[in-house]
């Protein structure tokens, strides 16, 4: 059954999306990651405009982690004094990327940017986790004990910037400064990718802050959401993009996928969760590094003028 | 003799913006003149038919009428990019811009072109794809342009936009035709012009033109005109509906 998509200007396959967006809200729900960075290219590889892919997809993320947040906040783990600086420093970062990705967008270097941003930043990142859960799975082996988070009374040299505030319900005390250039960064990098960033977010907080990862997510998924209701916002006022639709259908089949997927994670343990997640990650980074670093079947490609369509 | 004559006379007629000639007249309907998109649309087609007017005085033709039915959709800037190696990797280089070119084009005649028109003919009443946009004056200057020309009618035709169908023109008598026109899904809004043209003995005898649109209809042009209009009421009902969805989700799944 087909679907006419009023601002993509294509029918879509409804049992398509809903298949795909089940099985990435399967895949976000196992491991508390938006999914958007595995959405956004499926959308693109199946001839959506990568305008309307990246900001339908800042709203179905928006969608996603509105259930993600109510569900912490009811059992509590939600930081909202910490939440706030990141999400002040995210709409600040949301901002700034959403007028990149514009001037990107004239410049006619959309594509090579975000090809270019995820073949650096899942590699990266990708590796690193890889790196971290092989070598945590082998001392788990060795029988030696793991490292331990944090050490009393040490603490890492950003923490001790000037600003520094309390945040007991992270059992923090740390700068403001760190965290909001982080969440500065990392808005940037979702409103050009069309990503929640929380696949950044949570390791960065847990390694870089070392903040209880209990308190982590919920609060990762508060900053998440308030950034891309921003974004989602933003690409509907400055470019239109917005398939409100395509949205609609996104949310219903990643909703559903994802509360399987938050069932199977409870049947999965802590190693084979990261070192998942990791590969996972480092797949989609390798598949646009294919795309960068092999010569094109068709080395041309022809785009519409933007400006007065209607 | 006479038909020398009458080939003279009617190219002549042609380069002069072609009037119709005077011994056969062309009329062309639609099926339709309005093409709706509603939630359903997977593309669509529409007919053209067609009757070669013959006037009672004039002789038979020793040569057979051959239509050539041009589709010209609505126009936009074009924008040709090629990739290149810089370093390892592939990026996009060189662009050409095609100014007002139209996104749709489709090409249909009753017998392969070659087999009644000269290329050189087929440039100058521009005839084919390569041709029917083909700028009115001038030339183009850039030597490299043809290749970019070429990519863009490739990319097109892979995307079923533009279509070229050598039988596509059927006729029903010796004077009545028709000719299916396929609009894809991808198809975009706004004006199509239908251009038919008679052809004997490789000049033209008849031109006539007709048009249609493509328009979104019900839901789908209030939520465009929606989304380009009021961009922030679009956008901010966007997300409470997201936001909605997310929470009812919650409602529906609870577990604890």
């Amino acid at each position: 059954m087909q679907i006419y998509l009023p601002i993509a200007e294509l029918p879509i396959s409804i049992f398509l999306v809903l298949g795909l967006s089940g099985a990435v809200g399967f895949i976000s729900g196992l491991f508390g990651v938006g999914g958007g960075f595995l959405l956004t290219p499926l959308l693109i590889f199946l001839d959506i405009p990568p305008a309307v892919a990246v900001a339908t997809v800042a709203a179905q993320v928006a969608g996603s982690s509105m259930t993600g947040v109510l569900t912490y906040w009811r059992r509590n783990a939600l930081d909202f004094k910490l939440g706030g600086i990141l999400v002040t420093g995210g709409i600040v970062g949301t901002i700034m990327g959403v007028l990149f990705f514009n001037s990107m967008r004239r410049l006619g270097q959309l594509e090579l940017v975000i090809t270019l941003a995820y073949v650096t930043l899942f590699t990266c990142i990708g590796g690193l986790m890889l790196f971290d859960a092989v070598r945590a799975a082998l001392r788990d082996r060795s029988g030696k004990p793991a490292r331990r988070l944090r050490e009393a009374g040490s603490h890492p040299p950003w923490m001790g910037l000037p600003l520094r505030m309390r945040f007991p319900r992270s059992q923090l005390y740390a700068s403001v400064i760190p965290i909001a250039a982080l969440a500065v960064i990392i808005g940037f990098i979702g409103a050009v990718l069309g990503v929640g960033g929380g696949f950044m977010l949570v390791p960065a907080l847990i390694y870089f802050f070392r903040i209880p990862p209990a308190v982590v997510v919920g609060t990762s998924l508060f900053q998440i959401l308030v950034t891309m209701t921003g974004a989602t916002v933003l690409h509907a006022v400055t470019n239109q993009s917005v398939d409100i639709i395509l949205a609609m259908l996104l949310l219903v089949g990643g909703v559903i996928g994802a509360q399987f997927g938050g069932r199977a994670a409870r049947n999965l343990n802590v190693s084979s969760f990261r070192l998942l997640l990791a590969l996972l990650i480092l797949s989609v980074g390798l598949r646009f590094a294919v795309e960068l670093f092999l010569p094109p079947n068709e080395p041309y490609s022809v785009v519409v003028q933007e400006g007065v369509q209607r | 003799m006479r038909r020398a004559a009458l080939t003279l006379t009617a190219a002549c007629l042609s380069a002069l913006a072609s009037v119709p000639a005077k011994a056969e007249a062309l009329i062309a309907a639609l099926s339709t003149h309005r093409i709706a998109i509603a939630s359903n649309f997977t593309g669509d087609q529409l007919a053209v038919f067609g009757l070669v007017e013959r006037d009672g005085r004039s002789v038979a033709r020793a040569d057979p009428y051959d239509i050539v039915v041009t589709v010209r959709g609505p126009q936009r800037m074009l924008i040709v990019r090629e990739k290149e190696r810089v370093g390892p990797i592939w990026i996009n280089r060189n662009q050409r811009r095609f100014p007002d070119r139209s996104i749709y084009l489709s090409v249909a005649t009753n017998r392969p072109i070659k087999e009644f028109l000269s290329e050189e003919a087929a440039r100058r009443d521009k005839i084919g794809l390569a041709n029917a946009q083909r700028p009115p004056t001038g030339f183009d200057f850039e030597f490299d342009i043809a290749r970019f020309r070429d990519a863009l009618i490739r990319t097109l035709e892979g995307r079923q936009l533009y279509t070229l169908d050598e039988r596509g023109v059927t006729f029903l008598s010796p004077a009545l035709f028709s000719s299916q026109i396929k609009i894809p899904a991808i198809a975009p809004t706004g004006p199509y012009e239908v251009e038919v043209l008679l052809y004997a003995g490789g000049s033209i005898l008849a031109r006539q033109t007709t048009n249609f649109e493509v328009v979104k209809t019900g839901a789908e042009q209030r939520m465009t005109s929606a989304a380009h209009d009021r961009p922030l009421l679009y956008g901010l009902a966007t997300v409470a509906v997201a936001l909605l969805l997310g929470w009812l989700a919650t409602v529906i799944f609870r577990r604890d």
